[in-house]
């Protein structure tokens, strides 16, 4: 094995060590954890429809919040077990997944784009308005999630509900990373990479997004079923045009299409957001404003491409 | 014996600009075709017409007998007709070997596979490595595309073409960009390829076009000008008037 | 039908309000193909504007109304000049994100400075109050301000026909390449009409504060509602987003006065059903 590879096996087992690391190293702060692991998972779904399938969408919180509604309401109405929780809130918001798909790829890239943000803000007014099934503006409650495999129960200490989002963020990231390196892997990039010439190359473009979206949507879906049952809440921003746009910064920020990425932004942006969450909410707005506005006139490829960057001109000085 | 490709009264208009207009055409099976005229004569957008990226203002497509003036451009690929660009259209981030692999995948079907490596999957790495190394393009298999010389990127524009191994292929100037040397060699590659593949390809170096076609269509103006073999085209005199600006009244 | 009538007035009174605010949007967009996500964000800056010259000033109301169009004009051509100019050539992805930054950082400053209230304005006497019109109450205010938009749409439908800028901003969008061959310097048009197109959304801003409303979430509130009418009404053109911003500003208030309790529900599904509709707008090039 030569050098490179090896550095990135040691590379990524380091990294997936942090979370346990973390776990012994902060228990007071699991549920902390838990919410950057639910946030890599929500960036990793978007990770897949922007940065392999090319699509960009502000609305992506729709299917995070079709997930965490699922969940939220099965358990609510008397079905609290997370996993079958959770499989059927991955299910809803795949088809879900399927109708957007269709409306979003039929335009150009603002009108789709719009379509994204019109979707997600028609469900979050209508999750809005449904008080009487959603809880409106105050948010489902009532939520109660029964032990994880019989065995555990999301107690205030949150440990159960931490290694449940770990778990669920692991395996989701090995099936991506599987699907990145498959033939349909490779013919999403060059989707993403020139999508008139997939096509001259027989891609059929429009058929590989919506599974990217359907998927996609799944992931994401997965990401607020584990936020509501962790929480035992789901509230309306869930649906909201912030958490769209975290997913998307969150990505940018740690480097868009490497998967990686969306591990490394979430984690970034997550502990700054909660290290300043003293700080008034209209600071951080405009803190927050100012990071993508940076992020988008100087970040080329975010934080990995700046480690990238850093590693091949210390590759080239050493010469 | 039907045209492998053939069109009835092709035109194209946007607003009152006539791109094309009525534009008949038809290629016998492993005929080598030239399309030839000015600049802005039509040639590329009849070229679009035909694979489908445009959509026809009037007239018919007709692919081996089967319809296809509606039919979108990937279904046309795996009926059988592929193009290349005249300007590279290319994958910035995918390596050379990538590239065509991906065009070979989705020949055969595999581009749904969702749990294998592409690295696992031997024939069709055989196949893009067989196909870059006649192309002189194997020591940058590994290359990102767009870290490749405009020469090297042109050659493997035509490498995508021929990996989706067509039984009609659409060469948009295909030599356009590729240095003097090596153009006769890549027209060469062209030339060898079976007889069972109809090639149309649009240029402007009348060397080349006189070595390798067999028939040469003249677009002038979006209209057909004149056809026929290379003998009959350069005995044309409207067509000598026209490239060559001959004065002998 | 009388009702109907009055709620048809009000909606093409929104609708004008849109369509002013929207057209600078429309134009930037058709020449370089750059979503201005924080249009709204000028129109909000000409509102506050407005209402800080009345307040701490005592400007009277009409007297702000130019003064917010060269506020946000100025801003406007400045923000152009120093930071839009530089991610025309990005991705998309990349302007996207730049502008939803400047969204929430409007936002956010305009929280700081004014709070996060609901904004009102001092109407002067003679443009308060309602009158009978064959039978329906029209408000004399929305009327002012309809009379006031149709001029502008006029005077900006001239200088496209028949100056030589609108000229020049007609070839930048229909070929901007072959625009900058016969000489036009593109860039000072750009610069002008983003200006401009910022004024007339400030103008809009401070015009709408009694009839949209003005508080800081504005840029976002909104956003929706401009980028459909330029998208439907076909980017680049003057009478799609016309008649775009007619039919949204209709739909909308119809929708608020005959099912009040579906919300903003019916617009956002007529949204997505129009876009679906007209993915290439009513007239227009595909954006």
């Amino acid at each position: 094995m030569n050098p490179s590879s090896m550095f990135v096996k040691l590379a990524s087992t380091a990294f997936w060590l942090t979370p346990v690391a973390f776990y012994f190293l902060f228990p007071g702060h699991l549920l902390l954890g838990s919410q950057i692991l639910v946030m890599a998972l929500f960036a990793l779904s978007l990770d897949l429809l922007l940065g392999y399938a090319g699509v960009i969408s502000l609305g992506h919180a729709a299917f995070f919040g079709i997930g965490a509604y699922t969940a939220g309401l099965l358990a609510v109405h008397g079905w609290g077990e997370p996993i079958s929780g959770l499989l059927a809130a991955a299910l809803v918001a795949a088809l879900a997944g399927l109708p957007v798909s269709f409306m979003v790829l039929r335009g150009g890239n603002l009108a789709r784009l719009l379509i994204t943000i019109a979707i997600a803000t028609l469900l979050f007014e209508a999750s809005n308005q449904a008080t009487s099934i959603t809880g409106g503006a105050d948010g489902l409650q009532g939520m109660e999630t029964w032990k994880l495999l019989g065995l555990f129960s999301f107690d205030m200490s949150g440990s159960t509900g931490y290694w449940y989002c770990f778990t669920t963020l692991l395996m989701c990231f090995l099936f991506l990373q599987r699907l990145a390196a498959s033939p349909f892997g490779l013919s999403l990039r060059s989707i993403r990479e020139n999508e008139h010439r997939a096509a001259a190359v027989g891609v059929p473009v429009r058929q590989r997004q919506i599974i990217a979206f359907v998927v996609s949507g799944a992931i994401a879906g997965l990401a607020g079923a584990l936020l509501a049952q962790t929480t035992h809440f789901v509230g309306l921003e869930v649906l909201s045009l912030h958490r769209s746009s975290d997913g998307l910064l969150v990505l940018v920020l740690g480097g868009v299409g490497q998967l990686y990425g969306a591990l490394v932004g979430a984690s970034a942006f997550m502990l700054t957001q909660d290290a300043l969450a003293s700080l008034n909410p209209v600071y951080w707005e405009f803190w927050l404003g100012l990071l993508l506005v940076l992020v988008a006139l100087f970040a080329r490829n975010g934080i990995l491409g700046a480690i990238d960057l850093s590693g091949r001109l210390a590759k080239r000085g050493r010469r | 014996m039907n045209p492998a490709l053939k069109t009835e009264g092709l035109s194209k208009r946007w607003g009152a600009f006539q791109a094309n207009q009525d534009v008949d055409l038809a290629l016998m099976p492993g005929e080598r075709h030239a399309l030839i005229g000015p600049n802005g004569a039509g040639k590329t957008t009849l070229l679009n017409m035909l694979t489908g990226t445009l959509a026809p203002s009037a007239g018919q497509v007709w692919l081996g007998g089967e319809k296809v003036t509606r039919m979108p451009v990937h279904q046309r690929v795996k009926r059988g007709m592929t193009r290349t660009y005249q300007i590279n259209s290319l994958f910035p981030g995918l390596t050379v070997r990538e590239s065509v692999l991906l065009a070979i995948l989705e020949r055969e079907s595999l581009g749904l596979r969702w749990f294998g490596k592409t690295a696992d999957c031997l024939k069709e790495r055989e196949e893009a490595d067989r196909l870059l190394q006649s192309l002189r393009l194997n020591a940058d298999a590994d290359q990102p595309t767009r870290l490749l010389p405009y020469g090297k990127q042109r050659l493997l524009e035509i490498a995508l073409g021929l990996a989706t191994r067509p039984k009609v292929l659409l060469l948009d100037e295909p030599a356009a960009g590729v240095p003097i040397g090596q153009s006769a060699e890549l027209f060469g590659i062209i030339a060898a390829l079976p007889r069972d593949v109809t090639i149309l390809f649009i240029e402007h170096d009348m060397n080349l076009v006189f070595r390798f076609a067999e028939q040469i269509t003249v677009l002038v103006g979006g209209k057909v000008l004149a056809r026929g073999t290379p003998q009959q085209i350069a005995a044309n005199d409207e067509v000598r008037r026209i490239y060559l600006g001959e004065s002998d009244a | 039908m009388v009702q109907f009538l009055g709620v048809l007035f009000d909606g093409l009174a929104y609708g004008s309000l849109l369509f002013l605010i929207s057209v600078g949007l429309s134009v930037t967009l058709g020449l370089m193909n750059f979503a201005n996500l924080a249009h709204g964000a000028f129109a909000m800056l000409g509102g506050y504007l407005s209402v800080t010259f009345m307040g701490a000033l005592g400007v009277p109301y009409l007297a702000t109304l130019p003064l917010a169009f060269l506020g946000a004009a100025l801003v406007g051509g400045l923000m152009e000049r120093l930071l839009y100019r530089r991610l025309y050539t990005e991705s998309h992805l990349r302007q996207v994100l730049f502008t939803i930054g400047l969204v929430f950082m409007s936002m956010a400053a305009t929280t700081y400075i004014w709070g996060s209230g609901a904004q009102a304005v001092r109407l002067p006497q003679f443009l308060q109050g309602q009158v009978q019109v064959g039978g329906i109450q029209l408000g004399i205010f929305r009327l002012f301000m309809m009379a006031t938009i149709v001029v502008i749409a006029v005077l900006l439908g001239i200088l496209a026909k028949y100056t030589r800028f609108g000229a020049h901003i007609r070839a930048a969008v229909e070929n901007r390449a072959a625009a900058i061959g016969m000489g036009i310097d593109v860039e000072r048009v750009l610069c002008i009409t983003f200006a401009f197109g910022s004024g007339l959304a400030g103008l809009g801003g401070a015009l709408g504060i009694q009839v949209i409303g003005l508080d800081p979430s504005f840029p976002i509130k909104y956003l929706v509602y401009f980028l459909l009418v330029v998208v439907v009404g076909g980017a680049g053109t003057f009478k799609g987003p016309l008649i775009a911003a007619a039919v949204v500003g209709v739909v909308d208030t119809a929708g608020k006065y005959y099912a009040p309790a579906a919300g903003s529900f019916t617009m956002y599904a007529l949204m997505i059903v129009l876009l679906l509709a007209f993915p290439a707008g009513f007239y227009g090039r595909r954006s």
